[in-house]
């Protein structure tokens, strides 16, 4: 049985306007220390699926159907009591700005023992110790004189080895982290996401990536799934999809880095932007940007097909394999 | 002020600091038995020395609080410097008044990082763009004003029938064009972009930035580029100044920096960007973080992360200077032919 197991997730958000849905049909599996990437551009539905697993939606957002089973157990209809224990516990979230996360009037030690005494019968001097080994874990310099300052006394990289710290601080099965490098510079970033590996494979945490950069999660990750539009379009090895991408959005979005266009050649770019929830197109969402739609695209939903290891959601895998295998011939 | 050849904008000696210490009366403390005065400042650019060519893209990267945007606000003349000179085709702009500097004004343009917050939420893309133009160019008939619209909403890919919509009803990518479109406008020689890609998603990033670049080869802008996104950098950027606390460590032709960087910061800030390739590089880790510009580092400023500092780089500035190749290098360790 896999650690972790989404199925047919679907996500809405109530407003005054009509209901939108945020996710659609979104499943997936997460096995013990498996490191699952999330790719997607904003509004593509990433940060919903990561509030959703440990349902932290709030209103109007509520999980209109489907599953999140965590060791058997549906996340989903669990009374808010039950999901306490678990948050933080066996599953903890690191978000994007360290600055909104940590409570600015908390000392760091008063905010990591908070976490250890809600949890755990533990007395403060076992807290504060445990709160310190972990600091010393995340590799944060005098971890002693840290306990006692306050958030806006650090800086932003040595904030998120504190979010990260706090995340650890139970030995949870599964950390998920959105965008936790995003507001970071590209040195601290390589700095903090070589720590995040390191922990996950000494403790053998699984981890859920959130972000939009392709270059950390073909760093990081071993899975990887694509979204557009509140669905998964692709997803499977990190590697397979990276060298050889298969859904015509997946394909796009690498040629669009600026790596990937000869210095001062115009960049691939795709056409138009990713329609808001509240009118996505018919058939494959994706259709009005893709330059291999056809009929069948803009009136039928794209089924998963398996090609290689990789699921793909598109009408014309078959097809596009067929012409590049032309091509090669030529 | 000499001029160089063909050199549009240049930036001799520019220091920027800003006083964090309040007003009067909190800058006075008590120390010793006697009330003191005592002032801090953030030294935002020391020492920078810059010169823009006709027609290229100078990219400026550097981290967070390096003071890139500082130098672009203080180009446009959006912030005095504290010392040092900037001319614009060796007329010196950075002493004038609001009157002196309009006929400037219109010849350097500024796109700015937000889209959602550049522009103004209770006026339709019509009156954004026509702001500008009618206010540089008052002689212009009503009616010209309104093809000019009309010409750089199409000029930068924006449907001109949709110019009585409100900017929110646009997307990060759109609102960008449109900010793109009102710089246009005024038909300017020079555009500063203080990280005009950084909000949008990877896909509209490639679009809005082949905008700039058709933009360029039609109208020969010259571009001052300001970003923190080396990969960006690598595609657009004619040269390159990599910034590091206030200054210039190194400045380089793009193709040279990057096949060659010869400063250590640039070096591990290269080694950094997550690439696609391989699974885990070996990147040059550096030791500890960024430094406060309050208390600046004595010598190199970057002495305290650098694996190859000695005695010398503690004590004494570096200075940018020119190797065989062409690269301008701020490094005692690179001048003593010891990295």
């Amino acid at each position: 049985m896999p650690l972790l197991e989404v199925n047919h997730l679907e996500v809405c958000f109530g407003l005054r306007s009509g209901s939108v849905k945020a996710l659609r049909d979104v499943s997936f599996t997460l096995e013990r220390g498996e490191r699952l990437g999330v790719v997607g551009e904003s509004g593509a539905g990433k940060s919903v699926l990561g509030f959703s697993i440990l349902n932290l939606l709030s209103r109007p957002g509520f999980i209109s159907s489907g599953h999140v089973n965590f060791e058997g157990k549906d996340l989903a209809s669990l009374s808010p009591s039950e999901l306490r224990s678990i948050r933080g516990n066996r599953i903890s979230m690191i978000f994007q700005d360290p600055m909104m996360t940590l409570n600015p009037v908390l000392t760091i030690g008063d905010q990591m023992v908070e976490c250890l005494l809600a949890h755990r019968k533990i007395s403060m001097a076992d807290a504060k110790r445990v709160a310190l080994q972990k600091l010393k874990q995340v590799q944060i310099p005098s971890p002693e004189k840290r306990l006692d300052q306050y958030p806006h006394e650090l800086s932003g990289g040595m904030r998120q080895r504190i979010v990260i710290a706090i995340g650890l601080l139970l030995d949870p099965d599964i950390i998920i982290a959105d965008e936790p490098t995003t507001a970071l510079d590209v040195t601290i970033q390589a700095e903090i996401m070589d720590l995040m590996l390191d922990l996950c494979e000494k403790n053998n945490v699984a981890l859920i990536l959130i972000t939009h950069d392709l270059g950390v999660v073909s760093q990081v990750t071993q899975k990887m799934l694509v979204m557009y539009a509140g669905r998964i379009i692709e997803q499977g090895p990190t590697k397979e999809i990276i060298n050889d991408a298969q859904h015509p959005y997946t394909q796009g979005l690498m040629n669009a880095l600026p790596q990937m266009a000869l210095p001062g050649q115009k960049l691939n770019q795709i056409r138009g932007s990713m329609p808001p929830l509240q009118n996505i197109p018919r058939g494959c969402a994706f259709n009005p940007r893709c330059e291999y739609a056809f009929e069948t695209c803009k009136h039928n939903l794209p089924s998963f097909t398996q090609s290689g290891n990789c699921l793909v959601a598109c009408h014309m895998v078959a097809e596009m394999k067929q012409v590049a295998a032309h091509k090669e011939e030529l | 002020m000499t001029e160089q050849t063909n050199s549009l904008v240049q930036i001799r000696d520019l220091y920027k600091r800003f006083s964090i210490s309040g007003d009067l009366l909190d800058q006075l403390q008590f120390k010793g038995g006697k009330i003191v005065r005592h002032q801090e400042y953030v030294h935002a650019i020391n020492g920078v020395n810059l010169d823009v060519m006709q027609g290229e893209a100078l990219c400026v990267v550097g981290e967070s609080g390096c003071g890139k945007s500082t130098v672009a606000r203080t180009v446009m003349g959006l912030l005095n410097p504290t010392s040092g000179q900037i001319a614009y085709k060796g007329e010196r702009i950075d002493h004038l008044n609001d009157r002196q500097i309009l006929p400037f004004r219109k010849k350097m343009q500024m796109i700015f990082q937000n889209p959602y917050a550049s522009l103004n939420p209770r006026m339709t893309i019509q009156q954004t763009l026509q702001e500008p133009i009618q206010f540089h160019n008052p002689n212009m008939s009503a009616a010209e004003v309104r093809d000019k619209i009309h010409e750089v909403m199409f000029s930068v890919g924006v449907d001109p029938t949709w110019g009585e919509r409100y900017s929110h009803e646009f997307s990060g990518g759109q609102r960008q064009r449109i900010s793109i479109a009102r710089a246009l406008a005024v038909d300017p020689e020079f555009i500063v972009a203080d990280e005009p890609i950084s909000a949008l998603d990877v896909s509209i990033q490639a679009q809005v930035l082949n905008l700039m670049m058709d933009a360029q080869e039609q109208r020969n802008l010259t571009y001052l580029f300001i970003t923190h996104d080396l990969s960006v950098v690598e595609h657009f950027g004619t040269r390159v100044a990599v910034m590091y606390l206030g200054t210039v460590c190194e400045l380089a032709p793009t193709k040279q920096l990057f096949s060659q960087p010869r400063h250590p910061y640039t070096q591990a800030l290269l080694s950094a960007i997550p690439r696609l390739e391989d699974d885990r590089p070996d990147y040059i880790k550096l030791i500890g973080e960024v430094p406060t510009p309050v208390n600046l580092p004595s010598g190199c400023v970057f002495h305290g992360r650098c694996p190859h500092a000695n005695e010398r780089c503690r004590q004494e500035i570096p200075v940018l200077r020119m190797l065989d190749d062409g690269t301008q290098v701020a490094c005692h360790g690179v001048e003593e032919n010891r990295l």
